[in-house]
């Protein structure tokens, strides 16, 4: 059965694979977001040493690290299933002796470990070639970087996949996935770091899943968090991947119940 | 005569559109509420930099407000009447385009009018709201002219992402790769609505002439204000226009007469 799903992954990474053009044009707009965003915060400090806490390297750093872990956590799976929901192909998918969402999440998980490699990697290089960055030097916060983003990106995934399951209940959920998009992109902290969100807006963002998809990794990325709170916010991812799975089963299991395939 | 058989076909579809959106009534609002609700995330970004800032470069808060609010103005018509998101999937690797072109139409017209989507419309009213708020918070004088000006403007900017958008578009024509590069490029648009002074040479060369999404923000709302007013770069709005349009077409024309369909 493993090797099953393993081959998911395998797939779509040889499907990413093949199309070149995408693969060349992302790393461009990549370099680009980074390096906008990079003269955006420059702006914004101005001639301020720190904001909100962060110095201009950290920022920096911060920036380059959160949009590399997006390259990673980034996918369509909402809009794959829902389309699979609307052109009434989740029913055949769903008599195959496989778990529809399993696979979902692997082939998500190809697409993640193709940009992983050949987008994340390289793109590291060239960032601290060219933008004031400062690594961490300490293997073993490397190692829970890497941990961290592979919960961001299995929390990234369960919100898509709630948001694409929507379809089963809703005509079109077009606008749901829409509006889903940007609220992770705000609240996640890619465009702005949670630290500088007003204090009731921290506070409310505590309790919310979207802190743990970037603002969590890259706090600790850019040595914002040590010890201690580091520990603690890889917990909070945890607590949320598993929490997270409860509305999945639950709406899963009601789709089923209600599953009429338009069209077809 | 072609024009306006183009003209009566856009109130036929625009009957047919109203039909449709009459039956599924919720999708309407679901859709008018994320398109704000995108708006208002990107508002959000720029009341919480100015919280910890007084100015972007030498622009304050309110200045940048007004340029967003004139962006949303473009990018609402735009939306309105050029919805190729899925332009690939749909009509190339579906082959949806065989039956447009054995149409008397224009091809584009047609997929354009398939796809018309009057609710982004009510963006532009509320850009047009802001950047109104905004026009009195700065003091600006009112002139005669200032509306035929703005309508100038904005028509020049929808030129920009139409040509920009249709020659992406027009790609899937020469390869069969589904066009990833749309979504991508999404990113990038955001940055013309930001002062276009803060990012360094090679950014502002790109956003200015190569990929020129500052004429859709920064440069067109620049007449107005009186402390930033660009006036040559800002009549450069429509010319770039009418340019970028006129790639577009050709683009999409060279692109349908190498069209062979979808084969299956």
């Amino acid at each position: 059965m493993i090797s099953a799903y393993l081959e998911f992954i395998r797939i779509r990474f040889l499907m990413m694979l093949a199309y070149r053009v995408n693969y060349y044009s992302g790393i461009i707009i990549y370099a680009i977001n980074i390096g906008a965003y990079y003269f955006m915060w420059k702006a914004i400090y101005g001639e301020a040493e720190t904001l909100a806490g962060f110095t201009v390297i950290q920022m920096t750093t911060y920036v380059a690290v959160s949009w590399m872990a997006r390259a990673f956590y980034f996918n369509n799976l909402d809009r794959e299933i829902s389309n699979d929901i609307r052109d009434g192909s989740v029913a055949v998918q769903m008599t195959r002796p496989y778990s529809y969402l399993m696979v979902k999440m692997m082939q998500g998980f190809g697409e993640g470990l193709f940009r992983l490699l050949l987008f994340m990697v390289p793109g590291m290089v060239i960032v601290t070639l060219i933008f004031p960055v400062t690594l961490p030097t300490d293997p073993v916060r490397w190692i829970i970087f890497f941990v961290m983003i592979w919960f961001s990106f299995l929390i990234n995934s369960q919100l898509n996949i709630l948001t694409g399951l929507f379809a089963f209940f809703v005509e079109n959920n077009e606008g749901l996935m829409r509006m889903k998009r940007v609220t992770v992109d705000l609240l996640s902290g890619v465009v702005v770091p949670i630290a500088f969100f007003p204090e009731w807006a921290r506070i409310v963002l505590q309790w919310l899943p979207f802190q743990a998809i970037t603002y969590l990794p890259g706090s600790v990325f850019t040595g914002r968090l040590n010890g201690a709170e580091t520990w603690n916010a890889l917990l909070v991812q945890v607590v949320w991947f598993a929490v997270l799975i409860l509305p999945i089963l639950a709406m899963w299991r009601a789709a089923r119940q209600r599953l009429f395939v338009q069209g077809g | 005569m072609r024009m306006r058989y183009t003209f009566e076909l856009f109130r036929e579809y625009l009957g047919n559109y109203i039909k449709t959106k009459l039956t599924y009534r919720a999708d309407f609002w679901v859709e008018v509420v994320s398109d704000l609700m995108f708006s208002l995330m990107n508002l959000i970004f720029i009341f919480i930099v100015f919280q910890h800032t007084p100015s972007l470069g030498d622009w304050s808060e309110a200045e940048v407000v007004f340029v967003y609010g004139y962006f949303m103005i473009a990018q609402g018509v735009f939306s309105c009447f050029t919805n190729l998101w899925n332009f690939g999937d749909r009509y190339i690797i579906k082959g949806e385009m065989d039956r447009v072109l054995t149409r008397p139409a224009h091809s584009l017209a047609q997929v354009m009018l398939e796809n018309v989507d009057p609710p982004s419309l009510i963006g532009s009213l509320v850009g047009l709201g802001i950047m109104g708020a905004a026009w009195a918070k700065l003091g600006l004088t009112f002139n005669w002219y200032d509306p035929i000006v703005l309508i100038v403007m904005v028509i020049g900017s929808v030129l920009i992402y139409t040509g920009l958008y249709t020659t992406l578009a027009a790609i899937s024509f020469y390869s069969d790769s589904p066009t990833g590069i749309i979504p991508l490029m999404y990113n990038i648009q955001s940055y013309g609505r930001y002062p276009i002074q803060i990012y360094n040479k090679g950014i502002r060369f790109l956003l200015t002439w190569v990929l020129p999404f500052a004429f859709v923000g920064v440069y067109p709302a620049s007449f107005f204000l009186e402390r930033h007013a660009d006036r040559t770069m800002a009549w450069l709005t429509p010319v770039v226009g009418l340019i970028v349009g006129a790639i577009g077409l050709i683009v999409w024309n060279r692109g349908v007469k190498r069209y062979r369909g979808a084969g299956s």
